[in-house]
């Protein structure tokens, strides 16, 4: 089992680099292509949130196992200004920087788990896990 | 920042994305094409994406940035070639790319063009 | 474990063989089981107990086999399970009769090792059915995906018996593939063999279409029946502008004539494909 380890998130690039990550760990967790797509995309989405809302963080993959089925988790955290209504950030649309607002909500849907934690000027750590289907 | 070429065939302009795009590139492609559209007075775009593993939000509203673009220069746009599973994915993520015209492959993208403007480009 | 709990353990082995045949016959008369079947597990438990540290491994197979038997048979788990309490009463009988405190105290932990293995019928019951339900599950999902081509460019897939949510999504997943390995422009799902849809499944209908269209292909849903679209209706599920027809020949035709291929009127049924809609 390997650990994909830690990933900066501090350019345009490293936001590239994660989606490469996420993807190789994801299919040696075993996942089917639409899983894949699904969890990198949802990688992309949450890393560029960490990006453009707290200038930077980082994120950590790793392989995950229940017992009776592998999934991948995802864990991004950053120090950034953090978020005061989070049921509001989940909402479609909903946005404070120059995006469509899907980010969040969006990548909720794509994944199986979704933890947010933040607080107003204590930073935002957001784990996802996705399960390989069957 | 990598530049995604623009190819000009007739009065269409092919772009086949080849790369995993960072923001900065899907902004320099949208910035690119604009221009190509003017200079070359194109009134078809094709964005081929079939070898694109993964839309997120970012690039799917350059997707529907570029068709609105297109449209106000006098331009059709079509994108060809995604996949199932990023076209499934684009679904779950909320993004219906409204506006977007598509096609299953290049061939078909620029028949429909072609349809568009009543003759037939490919002849 | 201690002198104490050592001894009338031993003191329930000695009762056990001694008065075994008692023992079986009132554990029969209990089980409602004839004594060969039970005998050979009555031994089997005699030297489990007599081998120090032995991990009932035998006697677990056995029960197991005992187990799938009676069910064969058209009895229930639940049968099974008093089948195998039944020898607490009739050990106990045995020990009532003996009336010496290790006999007592040794058939506390007698009767603790005989409901584990009651309750290990129960779990083996329910295991085997879970991986019969499972299987069947799998082959299900295998057997009832078919995506055949109807046209040159038209693919359809006829769903049959109840939909769920997972397998709405395999069966989706192998029509969107399907239409790009083609290069088929339409695709028609037709829901006439199915009874019934929740708000999930109807979703994922919806999904499908919509990102079908994103590939460059249209999806027609035909086949609703009345209760489907009663169902569609007041879960308020949009269907917005994708189409609908009443009948699979019905969506064959309206694709065909999408795709450019028309029908002439009359008897013989005649073909043109017309070259240029502009």
């Amino acid at each position: 089992m390997t650990d994909g380890g830690r990933m900066p998130i501090a350019s345009n690039a490293d936001v590239v680099a994660v989606r490469q990550q996420v993807r190789a760990v994801a299919i040696e967790a075993g996942m089917s292509l639409i899983d894949q797509t699904k969890v990198v995309t949802a990688a992309s989405e949450l890393a560029r949130n960490v990006l453009v809302h707290a200038g930077g963080g980082r994120v950590t993959v790793e392989v995950v196992d229940d017992g009776r089925r592998r999934g991948l988790r995802l864990a991004f955290s950053d120090e950034g200004p953090g978020i005061a209504d989070v049921e509001q950030a989940l909402v479609d649309g909903y946005t404070t920087g120059p995006g469509l607002g899907l980010g969040l909500g969006g990548s909720r849907r794509l994944v199986d788990q979704f933890d947010l934690t933040s607080a107003p000027g204590e930073g935002t750590t957001i784990v996802v896990t996705k399960w390989a289907r069957g | 920042m990598e530049r995604v070429p623009i190819l000009k065939l007739g009065d269409i302009l092919i772009i086949s994305i080849q790369i995993d795009l960072d923001d900065q590139s899907v902004l320099g492609l949208q910035e690119d094409l604009a221009e190509r559209v003017v200079a070359t007075g194109a009134r078809g775009v094709v964005i081929d994406i079939t070898a694109v593993e993964i839309i997120d939000s970012f690039i799917g509203r350059m997707l529907a940035t570029i068709a609105a673009m297109c449209r106000l220069l006098d331009a059709d746009t079509v994108v060809v070639g995604m996949r199932p599973a990023v076209a499934i994915t684009l679904v779950e993520l909320g993004l219906s790319l409204g506006g977007v015209r598509t096609a299953l492959d290049l061939e078909k993208g620029v028949a429909a063009l072609g349809h568009l403007h009543g003759r037939d480009t490919t002849r | 474990m201690n002198v104490h709990a050592d001894v009338a353990r031993r003191r329930i082995e000695e009762l056990l063989g001694t008065s075994d045949e008692q023992i079986l016959r009132r554990w029969s008369a209990l089980a409602k089981a004839p004594v060969d079947e039970l005998k050979e597990l009555y031994q089997a438990l005699r030297t489990a107990l007599a081998e120090e540290g032995s991990d009932l491994a035998d006697i677990r197979g056995l029960l197991a086999e005992l187990s799938r038997d009676r069910v064969r048979r058209g009895h229930t788990p639940s049968d099974t399970a008093r089948a195998v309490f039944g020898l607490k009463e009739a050990v106990y009988e045995v020990v009532e009769a003996d009336g010496g405190p290790e006999a007592l105290r040794g058939f506390i932990w007698f009767s603790r090792l005989i409901d584990d293995l009651g309750l290990y019928t129960i779990e083996t019951y329910a295991t085997a059915r879970e991986k019969v339900i499972l299987d069947q599950a799998e082959q299900l999902l295998e057997l009832s995906t078919p995506v055949v081509k109807l046209w040159d460019g038209i693919v359809a897939v006829p769903l049959v018996g109840t939909l769920d949510s997972a397998r709405t999504q395999v069966v989706m997943e192998k029509l969107l593939q399907t239409l790009v390995d083609t290069g088929s422009e339409h695709a028609v799902i037709d829901i006439t063999g199915v009874p019934a849809v929740d708000t999930q499944v109807a979703q994922h209908l919806l999904k499908t279409v919509v990102a079908a269209r994103l590939m460059g292909a249209e999806c027609v849903i035909s086949g609703i029946s009345p209760q489907i679209a009663y169902t569609i209706v007041t879960l308020g599920i949009e269907f917005g502008d994708i189409v609908t027809k009443a009948t699979l020949a019905d969506a064959l035709a309206y694709t065909l004539r999408r795709s450019g291929i028309e029908f002439g009127e009359g008897r013989r049924t005649q073909i043109a494909i017309r070259a240029e809609d502009a």
